[in-house]
């Protein structure tokens, strides 16, 4: 029997619901992206009154899972049952009518308006004359707060409170619509020790209400703190749901990786030079430190780490886009002050970035613009005139060369799939000859035929000498093309590998630290 | 892999993998001022009785009226592609035009500003308002640049500061009794002249110059734009400073033609201005617009007007439908993006 989300609503209601086992249950779930399995057929199932921990890998599934339980996504398979019942449901706002709320990474709340007006958005009492009754929403916030041991002025602008305050309201205003799941993804991330230790005492209140509550985190020591269970999702599948007590971290992180390479990589071994970058204590403050590495001619170095480890922040720095606020850049020995893209380039430094949309593509401009762009700094141009002529040949070359599928070069780059797309920032920076060459993710979102191109050019431009670094969230990826790799967790270095002694183990475990 | 074979194939079958041309986007906006030119004609032979085109007159007249609009909307098409956007042009005209006729006033005038500087060769009115303008719009590019406020609010002040400065100028008193060697450029074909020059060196600078791919690529995608090592603050600054530079030429060519120089010359000229170019294509969300197209779409303009007085109809209704076609345009705009995102 299927209800629709309104009777599930009324039911709700009358309190006729029957005390099931499980609040939350997803069976056979399966979620499509164009080119990617984001869910293959995965379950889930929510006891009452516990905190079940989802883990996994960056791209693991945990966050689509999330996404489908809360509304925000509606699977493609499979059925999802709240106390049994089988519901659909189509938006964030239905689910929160059905009693699932979602507390967002990025807090979803109007800064600019009270902690009384966010919490009762669409719900605030009135007055006889239709007008809002602020004494009346405020006494429903004091007593909410009261319930919950929070202490915020419920008069106080959202955009003036900090960022666990901020996620108390959330929190509040979650279980004001009297929710039976919860659903946090990654609530930690911003807090201090001691406002971790305030919200693990709020879940533990609510779980003691029977509230369940799905957590998402990377960070495993929570998981021993505050989960009751855990089930790890790794490429998309369901692995498996245990106890929290019955396990070390050992085992979950065999769990999160436990995957067979049978992907093969063009990895060829070629004489490493000299070091070619040196960096020593870089720093960006708040949200890296003390990064220390140097990657020499030929050498492939692979970056890893979950999200928000700072992998990204660190290319980003190194290429002048978010200069150091401390540290040393050496090239060749010589120490460097790289403090914009274009003193990075005059360094002959080049950087693929991680969001191709975003950062990358000129997506309404054609093939040739999106190529040239970059070399024009400093070549193939005379008199501010670009030679079209040479220009043109060269691109022409590079697009035979990286086997770039496109009618022309007068092609809008829009209207190419990911892998070309990708291919022509690939050709815009092999075009300026670089010699320290950042990779950040080159190959998320585009096909396996693709891939295998870009990790030959890849090896191709280290076996000429190129000192390569290449940030990737796929583990395979990361083990199979790196001489060595380095390990980030939460800003920092957490260790290197060299290539005979890495495996997933040993690199998750890093990760984790 | 048999896709990839016949992709190159394909490639091969094609020699010359050049750019190869396609129907320029200014052939639609073509077709549109041709379609108007002759909806006129035909109306002109049943309500006045006369032709429409043929009549060298008041084609003359026409493209006189827009070429100070056509010499701004250049650099505001430039501006636009950027992603951004000119509100202060129409100031900038009315601002140095008053500067350029102050220096350009006739010894014989009785009533002259300067005294002192009468009968100055042309070439320092001239010099002094282009680098007026110029300067109003560095001030414009540094203020957007560096302080990262929006375009519209960075103009919007130019605009309401530019307007007030050439009040102050004079106390709000015209400039007149301006010297024959000055006014000359405003006489005869001469606006036409330096409308068509100026699009001619802005049509190469755009296609054929670096200045012009790190125009497009800035509008098209800043962030990738500067992860590309394009100094973006510094090119914007150029864009608006010769966005400025050529509202100053028009404000110059503005006093020269009518022989004097009031405060309020000018006002309303950047609503033409960004109506020409968007009219001829240029797009609002940046990246794309050429030369050719305001060219166009300044004619457009010019031909409505000069159509609906040769038709006698109310200057009311004149406006009415100007604003209109405007709106018409963003909308194809809008829906041409939308339509090219779905692809």
């Amino acid at each position: 029997m299927v209800v629709s989300p309104s009777t599930m609503a009324a039911v709700r209601k009358s309190g006729a619901i029957p005390n099931a086992e499980f609040l939350l249950t997803a069976e056979d779930v399966r979620k499509e992206f164009p080119g990617v399995v984001a869910l293959d057929n995965v379950s889930f199932r929510l006891k009452r009154g516990t905190v079940h921990a989802l883990m996994g890998e960056n791209g693991a599934g945990k966050s689509t899972l999330m996404k489908v339980l809360a509304g925000i996504y509606t699977p493609d398979k499979g059925v999802v049952r709240l106390k049994g019942t089988e519901i659909r449901l189509k938006s964030p706002l239905d689910a929160l009518e059905n009693g699932i709320a979602m507390i967002h990474q990025e807090l979803n709340l109007m800064s600019l308006m009270t902690v009384a007006e966010n919490i009762w958005i669409r719900r605030e009492p009135l007055t006889r004359f239709g007008f809002v009754d602020h004494g009346e929403m405020e006494r429903r916030t004091e007593e909410l707060f009261q319930r919950l041991n929070i202490q915020i002025d419920p008069e106080a602008k959202v955009g003036d409170l900090s960022v666990a305050n901020r996620q108390m309201v959330e929190i509040a205003k979650a279980v004001s619509y009297e929710s039976d799941v919860l659903i946090m993804d990654e609530p930690t991330s911003a807090l201090t020790e001691r406002e971790v230790e305030h919200l693990f005492q709020i879940i533990r209140d609510l779980r003691s209400q029977g509230i369940g509550i799905v957590y998402i985190t990377h960070k495993m020591n929570e998981l021993f703190e505050i989960a009751d269970e855990f089930s790890v999702f790794r490429d998309g599948k369901y692995i498996g749901t245990h106890a929290s007590t019955d396990v070390t971290r050992d085992d979950i992180i065999r769990m999160m990786v436990g995957r067979e390479i049978t992907q093969m990589f063009p990895k060829e071994e070629v004489p490493i030079g000299e070091v070619r970058l040196s960096v020593k204590n870089l720093n960006l403050k708040g949200v890296f430190r003390d990064v220390s590495f140097e990657v020499r001619a030929g050498e492939i170095l692979g970056v890893a780490g979950l999200v928000g480890s700072g992998r990204s922040n660190v290319a980003e720095t190194l290429f002048g886009v978010t200069p150091a606020t401390s540290g040393t850049i050496e090239i060749d020995g010589k120490p460097v002050s790289i403090d914009s893209p274009t003193t990075a380039i005059r360094n002959r430094m080049a950087f693929l970035t991680e969001d191709r949309k975003d950062t990358g593509c000129l997506l309404i401009l054609d093939v040739l613009e999106n190529m040239q762009i970059a070399v024009l700094q400093d070549k193939f141009v005379k008199r501010g005139f670009v030679e079209e002529g040479a220009l043109s040949e060269v691109c022409e070359d590079m697009c035979r060369k990286l086997r770039i599928k496109t009618p022309s070069l007068s092609e809008r780059v829009e209207n190419l799939s990911g892998g070309n797309q990708q291919k022509v920032l690939i050709g815009r920076w092999m075009l300026t000859n670089p010699r320290i060459l950042i990779l950040d993710e080159p190959t998320r979102g585009i096909d396996v035929g693709a891939k295998a191109e870009i990790h030959r050019l890849v090896c191709e431009m280290a076996r000429t000498g190129v000192a390569v670094i290449m940030i990737s969230s796929e583990m395979p990826e990361v083990l199979g093309m790196s001489d060595r790799i380095m390990v980030m967790h939460e800003g920092r270095v957490t260790g290197f590998l060299d290539r005979a002694e890495a495996t997933q183990i040993k690199v998750m475990d890093l990760a984790s630290r | 892999m048999t896709t990839d074979a016949t992709a190159k194939a394909s490639l091969d079958a094609t020699p010359a993998r050049r750019r190869h041309r396609r129907v320029p986007p200014e052939a639609n906006i073509f077709l549109v001022l041709i379609a108007i030119a002759l909806i006129y004609e035909v109306l002109g032979w049943i309500f006045v009785g006369q032709s429409f085109l043929f009549n060298q007159q008041r084609l003359t007249i026409m493209i006189l009226q827009v070429s100070v609009i056509g010499i701004i909307s250049v650099g505001v098409t430039q501006v636009i592609i950027t992603g951004g956007i000119d509100l202060s042009s129409g100031s900038v005209v009315g601002m140095t035009a008053m500067f350029a006729a102050s220096l350009a006033q006739a010894s014989t005038w009785p009533r002259a500003l300067y005294p002192g500087l009468t009968d100055m060769p042309f070439v320092v009115p001239i010099a002094v308002g282009v680098l007026a303008g110029l300067l109003a719009g560095f001030i414009n590019g540094q203020l957007i640049a560096r302080t990262k406020i929006p375009p519209f609010i960075a103009t919007l002040g130019m605009m309401v500061t530019a307007r007030g400065i050439s009040k102050w100028y004079t106390k709000g008193q015209p400039v007149s009794g301006l010297s024959d060697s000055f006014t000359f450029i405003g006489t005869g074909i001469w606006p036409v002249v330096v409308f068509l020059v100026v699009a001619v060196i802005f049509h190469i600078a755009l296609r054929y110059t670096r200045y012009g791919k790190f125009t497009y690529a800035i509008g098209a995608n800043v962030q990738a734009a500067r992860v590309s090592g394009i100094n973006v603050e510094a090119h914007l600054i150029k864009v608006y400073a010769i966005a400025g530079m050529l509202a100053g030429l028009a404000g110059v060519v503005t006093a020269a033609r009518a022989q004097t120089a009031q405060s309020g010359m000018g006002v309303m000229y950047e609503l033409d201005a960004i109506a020409a170019a968007v009219i001829g294509g240029t797009s609002l969300a940046g990246g794309a617009g050429r030369i050719t197209g305001t060219v166009i779409g300044t004619v457009i303009l010019g031909v409505m007007t000069s159509g609906f007085t040769f038709l006698r109809v109310d200057a009311y209704y004149q406006e009415i439908v100007k604003g209109i076609i405007i709106v018409a345009a963003v909308v194809t705009d809008v829906y041409r993006q939308k339509k090219r995102a779905k692809v």
